[in-house]
């Protein structure tokens, strides 16, 4: 099936774009509490040397908080690996919910910026498919994007996956806004060449507030 | 008195641990985790500086940045950014923020520019006090009705 690669590399350079930039604040976060966290710690000494007493217990709890802070980073740069690894190949062998997991993952910020809660529940069989890996993060990023938008009072984003006859289907659901009518913006031109290269389909549902994207089994077979 | 100052930002280790640091250096440190319940704050207390984060859940602090400004127009806000960009540092600026700084930062040259920052705030409260003394005594009477 054809596509405009035009359109979806330049989208993709962007969605990447984003990714590293949201990345990139998130290790700011993490390096600004661990610069403070040892200044403090610098500071308490400090005063310690001029006499006044040393509080072990804040010491103690400020270390604690390094630890917590280092494993935040860890995981910050394992995401940002698998991302950035997501390029490699064309076409690929992929776990759809591990997949799904590290999108949830890399829109925390924005989610947590549009005060949206992301609530996924991933099946408990692992469900594979081959294909282009980047162009389903691409694509799963704005189904989310677009979901966030769609929230209403209670500003959850479902995201449900499910095993389907020769492919798979996610689900994000709690759409309120889709019954209030605001569809017509998706999927735009961007959605659409995403869904032909991953031979994908999307229906949404204005009636119960849910949006399906479904994925074959493999593309191009 | 000491320099009363409102920090505002999301990461609750760091608010934590940049207060008592600031304390340590002898500052009035009041913390807010949301931009809604520093503009809360700010409604009720007078705070000389307000050093406010740029990226915040719901209300971010260029919202929030405008809304300080409005109900309390002498505090000055510095912004704190953890982008790698000063486009939005600058954008704050120009809706009156009196500084900015990058994330991590140097403590010293965040404690230079609270001290600009509320030098400034005074500074101008004075220009205003002595315009105020200046127009009672131009016109003694003028000033009684009022």
């Amino acid at each position: 099936m054809g596509f405009n690669w035009e359109i979806v590399g330049k989208g993709g350079l962007q969605f990447f774009g984003t990714i590293s930039a949201s990345i990139s604040h998130d290790i700011k976060n993490v390096l600004a509490v661990l610069n403070e966290n040892a200044g403090l710690i610098e500071d308490l000494v400090l005063m310690a040397e001029k006499g006044a007493s040393f509080n072990h217990e804040r010491v103690k709890s400020l270390a604690s908080s390094i630890k917590k802070q280092i494993q935040r980073a860890d995981r910050i740069a394992k995401n940002m690996n698998r991302f950035a690894h997501s390029v490699d190949e064309s076409l690929s062998n992929i776990d759809v919910c591990d997949t799904l997991e590290l999108i949830v993952a890399l829109s925390g910020r924005l989610a947590d910026m549009r005060g949206v809660k992301l609530e996924p529940l991933y099946t408990t069989e692992r469900i594979h498919i081959t294909t282009n890996h980047f162009l389903l993060e691409n694509l799963l990023w704005r189904c989310l994007d677009f979901a966030m938008t769609a929230v209403m009072e209670e500003k959850t984003v479902g995201i449900i996956v499910e095993k389907i006859e020769k492919g798979v289907q996610i689900k994000f659901t709690k759409l309120e806004g889709l019954i209030e009518g605001r569809t017509n913006r998706f999927p735009s031109e961007q959605e659409n060449e995403l869904i032909r290269a991953l031979e994908a389909k999307i229906e949404t549902d204005s009636r119960t507030g849910i949006i399906i994207l479904k994925l074959p089994e493999k593309i191009g077979s | 008195m000491k320099t009363r100052i409102l920090l505002v930002d999301d990461e609750e280790e760091f608010v934590q641990a940049l207060s008592e640091r600031l304390k340590i250096r002898d500052y009035d440190v009041t913390t807010s985790l949301t931009g809604e319940d520093a503009i809360e704050k700010v409604k009720h207390y007078n705070f000389d500086v307000v050093i406010l984060d740029v990226l915040m859940p719901r209300m971010d602090g260029i919202e929030a940045l405008k809304k300080i400004k409005r109900i309390k127009p002498l505090t000055e806000v510095i912004m704190l950014t953890g982008n790698a960009t000063v486009e939005t540092a600058i954008e704050g600026m120009k809706l009156g923020a009196n500084d900015y700084l990058m994330k991590p930062c140097e403590t010293e040259d965040l404690v230079l520019k609270i001290n600009r920052a509320y030098d400034k705030k005074t500074e101008h409260e004075d220009r205003i006090r002595e315009a105020k003394v200046k127009e009672i005594m131009s016109s003694p009477r003028a000033a009684l009705k009022e």
